[in-house]
């Protein structure tokens, strides 16, 4: 029986361990710069990229009829020492505009020669995906100043940050300059409206509005059209600078400067400089947008989404489950209506997340969200505003579903709660709510901070009903931001774990999606490990208040 | 003196004639071990009072007190005062429902379902058991120290002021004048003073029950409830608790039960001994003990049964 129940446990601890070394080996192996490897075929392909995978796998006969003839016998042979067997690579080939794929398969056998360029650049774009090649010439103002690859990489690094501060401020002119404007013109206009529904449209009032919207409209498109300038002023500095890179198979392609998020010199890189390579891809992961329909760039916006939704949602349910919980303990009459409503709860916990979900589409979405468009937002219909999926619903959704996550923990520290402390607050001439918020609810606490951390746990990782009630591949706009006002419940958000299945399952290209399926996974396990140790440190922090309790 | 032939009017109680009714006994020959069978027969008796309780002005008067849990009854018609300022033990054999009699009190059976109770008591002439009495308000004019310490998870101060903080009293001077006072009396105040924000848990057993008393005093109590104060105690704790419990005498009236013989002739004044819910022998300490007027009394006291 020991060896029964110890191998069952070592079983399930191999496999959470296991998985979790998978995800920790793949997640972090993806952002560190690899060699880049330039292979002859056989074929007579040149081929030059990063290798992402190794397999070994025993070719069948046919394959080697697709070589050309002169090279099947190398070949044969290749495999013949092998047992009949060969490694085959999985090769990041990148250039997409070029190839037509991010990555292919190549077996061993297939390849004549293999060489590690010591100029190879995989250069980061802003779109377009990664390319790989090696410097060719420098180009400002359409006139190729070098030739050489060191002197060619040189200029780059000395003209690439210039470029990208270029960038960067251009960026925040659109971001928050042009916001404003069009916030602007869009709040005048509003008073425009408002003073024509209030008074009607010919009353003075609406003339001084419309009066002051022009004039107001003429001074805002006038500082609009002198920060697109400088923008433009931007732009057309940036253009000036390209980079000429040879592919593997010697085609020449021109890379404007401002495409360039990173260029990396992967066979020249020290440890060290790999190091940085590796820390500077973490944080634009961590700390950017993303691009590229989320194949590259950063997920803060996902991060932030998770981390506003999960806190939301603990809101929500912690005052709820206590509440519940505290009904169910201290006021009830114990019972069998009591004991139902208890089974009923903890049967909560075991209903399919989904069925949640379609429950907050179908009640929050459809029929509260409907209702509160009608009755505010009647202007903006027939789009919705809080009728669709949105942070709040989600939040809601998921407060629902983890419920009995808070209430049974809840229940279990009030029931602890000795009952000599009840009694003494009551010989005191305490009421029972005073009793329980005074004496029961703080002696408790851990308790329910239990409940709350199992409540994060659980509602950060959930995704399958937010997928059907706000989450979105791509949210334009943080569900709180610096424009009035800052919180912005029926908004749609960005969810890490929405996130994963997006990437991995329903983009157009899952094997380039893979590296960043495993990385994002890696962040949300990381992100509820941290959501939970806080909550715990709370927790323990609460507990020490009762310490030495002998009673 | 047995007085089971007594003509009484009370109900649901067989009063079979015993073999002594009849004349009156002299103070000398005690009559044996009636009681006891009285008891155990479920025969009505009254209690022997020693007569010079009537001379003490009463705090608490408990009139025929009887009370049921459920179907089964754990006291039988009760009628004793509480005099003013003074200590009053109760002592008896476990289970014979000291501390049921304790908590009729201040109403803290309230608590339990299925208790019944009949008869009444009077705390300073206002009846405890009247329909519409505010059991809050009753349960403030009584302190009450349980058998293990049991101080709130909260500060040594909120501990203290626990009495004023719910009856909403917010300034600090009042608070912290009346915690002070309340720690002296407690003969907590050397020792805490310097950690009145300290976890009350982190206290030892001893000061955690003076701590109880502490706050049990604080809101300046007519009546101190002790159940059993120190029998979680160590005996250093227990002789301390014993001091204050002297201390206190005279500024407060005490109802403690006790299981401690040396205890009960150490501190109180007057001695109430009950046996399966019923009150047997109530009088002077030194009387109950030296020369009680019961041979059932004689026989617990000195630890002959019990
Ligand atoms: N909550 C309760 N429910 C039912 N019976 C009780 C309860 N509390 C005490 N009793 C019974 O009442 C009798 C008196 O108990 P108690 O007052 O605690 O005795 P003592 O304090 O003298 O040892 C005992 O027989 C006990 O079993
Ligand atoms: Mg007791």
């Amino acid at each position: 029986m020991v060896w029964l129940t110890g191998g069952a446990l070592a079983i399930c601890v191999l496999m959470i361990v296991g998985m979790l070394a998978l995800i920790v080996a793949q997640g972090s192996g993806t952002f560190w710069p690899q060699h880049i490897v330039r292979w002859q075929t056989r074929a007579g392909a040149t081929l030059m990229g990063e290798i992402a995978d190794v397999e070994r796998h025993r070719p069948e006969p046919e394959a080697f009829e697709r070589l050309p003839e002169a090279a099947r016998a190398a070949a044969r042979a290749f495999v013949e020492r092998e047992g009949g067997e060969s490694e085959r690579r999985l090769l990041r080939v990148e250039n997409f505009e070029l190839t037509g794929k991010h990555y292919t398969w190549v077996s061993d056998y297939e390849i004549a020669s293999e060489s590690e360029p010591e100029w190879a650049l995989a250069l980061e774009r802003r779109a377009g995906g990664r390319f790989y090649g090696t410097p060719k010439a420098y180009v400002r103002d359409g006139e190729r100043l070098t030739t050489e690859p060191a002197a060619t990489w040189a200029l780059v690094e000395q003209e690439l940050p210039g470029v990208q501060d270029r960038i960067a401020t251009a960026d925040a002119i659109r971001r928050d300059d042009i916001g404003r404007v069009n916030h602007e013109i869009e709040d005048s206009r509003l008073a425009v409206r408002r003073a024509e529904l209030a008074d009607g449209v010919d009353a003075p009032s609406a003339r001084v509005a419309r009066e002051l919207f022009a004039a107001r409209e003429s001074e805002l498109s006038k500082e609009f059209a002198r920060l697109r300038g400088e923008i433009d002023a931007l732009e057309r500095q940036n253009a000036r600078y390209a980079l000429i890179v040879e592919t593997g198979d010697g085609v020449e392609q021109s890379i404007p400067l401002d495409q360039i998020v990173r260029a990396i010199p992967a066979n020249r890189l020290g440890p060290l400089e790999r190091l940085g390579v590796y820390g500077s891809r973490w944080a634009e992961f961590v700390s950017a947008e993303p691009r590229e329909s989320s194949t590259e760039g950063g997920v803060l916006p996902a991060i932030f989404g998770t981390v506003a939704m999960t806190l939301v949602m603990s809101i929500l349910v912690v005052p709820f489950g206590v509440l519940a919980a505290l009904y169910l303990r201290e006021y009830a009459k114990p019972g069998p209506l009591v004991s139902f409503v208890r089974i009923a709860v903890n049967n909560l916990a075991g209903v399919p997340s989904i069925v949640f979900g379609v429950f907050g589409l179908g009640f929050f979405c459809y029929l509260v969200g409907a209702s509160i468009d009608q009755v505010f937002y009647a202007e903006r219909l027939p789009s919705p505003t809080f009728g669709t999926g949105g942070v709040l619903w989600a939040s809601l959704t998921l407060a629902l579903l983890t419920l009995p996550v808070v209430i049974v923990p809840t229940e279990e520290a009030l029931a602890a709660v000795p009952s000599s402390m009840r009694e003494g607050s009551y010989a005191c001439g305490a009421t029972k709510w005073q009793t329980i918020r005074r004496i029961v609810l703080p002696r408790a606490m851990p308790g329910i901070l239990t409940g709350m951390i199992l409540a994060i746990a659980r509602g950060a990782g959930e995704v399958a009903p937010l997928v059907l009630v706000g989450a979105a591949p791509l949210a334009p706009e943080l569900p709180i931001d610096g424009e009035a006002p800052f919180v912005h419940p029926s908004r749609s958000f960005m969810h890490l774990g929405y996130q994963i299945y997006h990437l991995g399952f329903q983009s157009r290209n899952s094997e380039a999606a893979k590296p960043m399926v495993y990385t994002t996974t890696l962040l949300l396990i990381g992100l509820v490990v941290l959501l939970n140790v806080v909550a715990i440190a709370v927790r323990a922090k609460l507990r020490r208040r009762f310490q030495g309790a002998q009673v | 003196m047995i007085r089971a032939q007594r003509e009484v009017t009370k109900k649901s109680v067989v009063k079979p004639m015993s073999p002594e009714s009849g004349g009156p006994k002299s103070a000398v020959e005690r009559p044996t071990r009636k009681v006891f069978d009285a008891v155990k027969e479920k025969r009505v008796f009254d209690a022997e009072i020693h007569p010079s309780l009537s001379t003490e002005e009463m705090v608490l008067e408990i009139d025929d007190f009887s009370l049921f849990y459920g179907a089964s009854q754990a006291l039988w018609e009760i009628s004793m005062g509480i005099p003013k300022g003074k200590v009053t033990a109760l002592i008896g054999p476990s289970g014979c429902g000291k501390s049921t009699l304790l908590r009729s009190v201040n109403r803290m059976n309230d608590l339990i379902d299925h208790v019944r109770i009949g008869g009444t008591m009077r705390l300073n002439g206002d009846s405890i058991y009247a329909p519409g009495v505010d059991v809050i308000e009753l349960r403030k004019r009584i302190g009450m120290v349980f058998q293990k310490p049991n101080p709130f998870p909260m500060s040594i101060f909120e501990n203290v002021i626990y009495s004023l903080r719910i009856d909403g009293e917010r300034k600090k001077s009042v608070l912290e004048e009346v915690c002070e006072a309340s720690l002296r009396g407690a003969g907590l105040w050397e020792e805490a003073k310097d950690r009145l924000h300290d976890s009350a848990l982190r206290l030892s057993g001893g000061q955690q029950q003076r701590l109880c008393i502490a706050r049990a005093i604080a809101a300046e109590p007519e009546v101190l409830l002790l159940d059993e104060p120190c029998s979680a105690l160590d005996p250093i704790a227990t002789g301390r608790i014993e001091d204050l419990i002297e201390e206190l005498k005279g500024s407060y009236s005490i109802l403690m039960v006790t299981h401690n013989m040396q205890q009960a002739s150490r501190t109180s004044d007057y001695t109430a001994f009950m046996y399966l819910g019923r009150l047997v022998e109530y009088g002077p300490t030194e009387d109950v003990f030296v020369q009680p007027k019961l041979a059932e009394t004689e026989d617990y006291v000195t630890g002959r049964f019990g």
